[in-house]
């Protein structure tokens, strides 16, 4: 029972996730906005739709929206809760945890080209490419954790995560900016993506669905939210510290995936976004940042000096 | 004799004092005063008079505010295969098409003889929106991109055809011609004035006031009517409210482009006041029915003019504040520098007018050169900037909208007396005249002619947009595909404009 508690946290962050992005927006220009639960309802709305096929588009194209869901899914039984472990955890399943979604997004990819056309193909590539250079960061990063903490599984490394030094602090904020950044990164949201551009030749992960339609496109809709839930739980994780009772850790959990709701809205309010070009170089930066990281690892453990 | 005859801005003359050339003193004089900078070309077309074809050239002087034109007669014109205009100076490309498209005349040098907008009534009927020769590169590491007809927002349809190298564009095709509505024909068949009037708002919805002051300014000038000042007035601040209102939407959706929520939501909330003020004026948001020839439908009174300043006082301050804003944030600067550079080598070489010139420090507006209603009675200068990168093309933006805010409040401290001078209807026979207006987009043209009867034998538009649609082509040279869309809206051209 308490080893599902992430999962039935994760979906219900899931549910005001992007409510609270928009609504943020919303008021930061000036407008009132819609409710926190809009963009669950326009999901739901699309669950009662059936999907077009396009002509020329294979199985790949139907069976993609399904995997890529069920990818996510099978991605949040690892994250723990606290000193909880997830439903699923073995020694090295951060491996795993990353190969599972890379299988979601190589079949969305693959699903994207099927359709053939050319704004597909190209959202396909820049999805590819910024998946492909995140890679990096968050091995590093969750090796150093595993340095660390001597665990390999997500459950063990965040029960054992304890903060005592300067260095393990600065370790923590690091690694809370990076995954900040992945999520949104994967999420394609600002200032790699802007997902409420209308523009299709901007786009990287809209520019993918344009062909999804009615249920398919709800479950990838709700895909993002999912996703979003859970890389702000694997953040929560690191202000989780073993041992609070739930009625501690489940209002912090809550309000950690809330502030990062914010901060999101608030820098797709403020920023614009990058440039195409600069977008590598700022993915990039995650992975220098990740080995920052390590090297606080080591310095902590006293491999060097 | 002389080669060719030079009128002013609204002047009529009598058809038979345009000089006719033979082609090859035609094609040198008109080549010719292009070397002199000051001259760009306003209009060039065609005109079937019994089986012959008179072109007629139509070159404006910026320096000494005549226009100079002199036309062509060519019998048996379907046989015939010339040397093109623009074969010795691009700026030509545009009017050489439209005259092969119309007519069939045979160019045998043009660099870029393509279909313009496909007419019903066009010389080539093979020549359809289906087939439109595309230029191609054959190479394996190159991809195509299609954009359109059908646009992702709800703007106008043009199909744009890139040819990319991973994200880069090497090349950008642009075909038009999918809103021609025979406009030109319209004004022919249209006798009434009031049709005239209403069509003439109808060439491009974001042109209203632009367009039907020159349609207005072109009629009373054939009917020897002069517009009193309240007239004039009503149209100059007409005119410098639409630059106003829509340069402040375009810097609302370049901020879009940029997905700069904060700038698009303002500049959006600013631009509402002042087309909200036009509909106070006169009933319309776009200002339709406000400008009539003859008439001064919607008198400024002074109530009137005292709540349009007081629109401008609270626009001001949120303006200012917004802009700065803006131009300190790197995020969006980055995005906007460097962004879609046209020199001015080829803005020149392609005949760009408006804003698209002088973007990239070309001096070319018609309130300055050729200054029409009350244009004349002060200085204007015109706003330069030298880049001609999007971040151009927003400060100048900018710095128009501040110029306009100033000479609306110039011209409405004192308002002339409302007079309703007599006027006829009967337009003058065998005659010809032109019309500039410095529209917010640039200059627009219109031309006219007309019969031994007094009915118009001929009606030209030109929107600045046909010039400039090839510089947008020649802006996303090189840079990402992904950079297209602030580019487009940068420029801001017109789909039906073009088309007609």
């Amino acid at each position: 029972m308490t080893s599902s508690l992430s999962l039935i946290l994760i979906f219900i962050s899931s549910l005001f996730f992007s409510g609270i992005v928009v609504r943020t927006k919303s008021i930061f220009s000036g407008r009132k906005g819609p409710g926190v639960f809009q963009p669950i309802k326009d999901i739901l709305r699309l669950f009662k739709k059936g999907a077009v096929y396009s002509e020329t588009s294979s199985f790949i194209f139907q069976i993609a929206p399904s995997i890529y869901f069920a990818s996510i899914i099978m991605a949040i039984l690892f994250i723990p809760f606290g000193n909880m472990p997830g439903l699923i955890s073995f020694k090295g399943d951060f491996v795993f945890f990353a190969y599972a979604l890379a299988l979601g997004k190589f079949f969305m990819i693959i699903g994207a080209m099927d359709t053939g056309s050319s704004f597909e193909g190209m959202g396909a590539a820049r999805e590819a490419l910024y998946s492909m250079l995140v890679e990096p960061a968050f091995f590093i990063l969750m090796g150093s954790l595993a340095l660390f903490t001597g665990h390999t599984s997500f459950a063990d490394i965040f029960a054992s995560l304890h903060f005592g030094s300067h260095i393990s602090y600065a370790i923590g904020v690091l690694a809370t900016f990076v995954f900040i950044i992945i999520a949104m990164v994967e999420n394609s949201r600002m200032p790699v993506d802007d997902p409420k551009t209308h523009l299709e030749l901007t786009m990287i992960h809209e520019v993918m669905i344009l062909d999804n339609s009615g249920f398919d496109l709800g479950l990838i809709m709700h895909a993002v939210n999912l996703k979003f839930a859970m890389y702000g739980a694997i953040i929560a994780n690191f202000f989780l510290t073993p041992g609070y009772e739930w009625y501690f850790s489940i209002p912090i959990f809550i309000g950690a995936q809330v502030l990062f709701a914010i901060i999101v809205g608030t820098i797709e309010s403020f920023e614009a976004r990058f440039r195409m070009s600069h977008n590598s170089q700022f993915i990039f930066m995650l992975t220098s940042i990740s080995l920052l990281i390590f090297l606080g690892v080591l310095l902590m453990l006293g491999k060097i000096v | 004799m002389n080669e060719y005859i030079n009128i002013k801005n609204n002047q009529a003359i009598p058809l038979s004092s345009i000089p006719v050339l033979d082609y090859e003193k035609f094609m040198l004089i008109n080549v010719d005063f292009l070397k002199d900078s000051a001259f760009h070309c306003v209009n060039y077309f065609g005109r079937v008079e019994d089986d012959n074809l008179r072109l007629c050239c139509c070159m404006a002087n910026d320096k000494n505010a005549t226009i100079s034109v002199s036309s062509c007669v060519l019998s048996k014109f379907r046989e015939l295969m010339l040397p093109s205009f623009s074969a010795q100076h691009f700026s030509f490309h545009i009017f050489e098409r439209e005259i092969h498209e119309n007519f069939g005349l045979k160019y045998s040098d043009h660099p870029w003889l393509k279909p313009v907008r496909y007419p019903f009534n066009g010389a080539n009927k093979n020549s359809v929106i289906e087939n439109y020769p595309f230029y191609r590169i054959d190479s394996e590491q190159l991809h195509e991109v299609g954009v359109g007809p059908i646009h992702a927002g709800i703007i106008e349809p043009g199909h744009f055809r890139f040819i990319c190298n991973g994200e880069q564009i090497l090349h950008l095709e642009i075909q038009l011609g999918y809103q021609h509505r025979g406009v030109e024909n319209l004004f022919l068949q249209k006798k009434n004035l009031l049709q005239r009037n209403i069509l003439a708002e109808s060439i491009a919805g974001d042109t209203v006031v632009g367009h039907n002051t020159a349609f207005s300014n072109l009629w009373e000038g054939l009917c020897g009517f002069s517009a009193g000042n309240d007239l004039k007035l009503a149209r100059t601040v007409a005119l410098e409210m639409e630059r106003t209102g829509i340069h402040t939407g375009d810097l609302s959706a370049i901020c879009t482009d940029v997905a700069y929520q904060l700038g698009s939501s303002v500049f959006g909330r600013l631009r509402t006041p002042i087309i909200n003020a036009m509909q106070v004026w006169c009933g319309n948001r776009l200002s339709k029915g406000l400008i009539r020839a003859f008439r001064n439908q919607y008198p400024l009174t002074r109530e009137l003019a005292d709540y349009l300043l007081n629109v401008l006082a609270t626009y001001e301050p949120d303006f200012t504040e917004m802009y700065n804003r803006m131009k300190n944030l790197p995020s969006v600067l980055a995005r906007l520098e460097k962004t879609g550079v046209v020199t001015s080598e080829q803005a020149s070489s392609i005949g760009a007018v408006g804003m698209s010139a002088r973007m990239c420090g070309i001096p070319r507006d018609i309130r300055a050169s050729h200054p029409h209603d009350l244009y004349a009675s002060f200085h204007h200068e015109p706003v330069l900037k030298h880049h001609g990168d999007v971040y151009s093309r927003t400060q100048v933006r900018k710095s128009e909208i501040m110029q306009s805010m100033a000479y609306i409040r110039n011209l409405l401290t004192n308002l002339p007396e409302v007079e309703t001078r007599e006027f006829s209807q009967t337009p003058e026979t065998n005659a010809f005249i032109i019309s500039l207006v410095e529209g917010w987009r640039g200059e627009i043209c219109h031309c006219a002619m007309t019969d031994s009867s007094g009915e118009l034998s001929l009606y030209k538009i030109k929107d600045p947009s046909m010039h400039n649609w090839l510089a947008l082509a020649l802006a996303v040279r090189n840079n990402e595909i992904s950079d297209f869309p602030i580019c487009n809206k940068s420029f801001n051209l017109s789909y039906c404009g073009h088309d007609l």
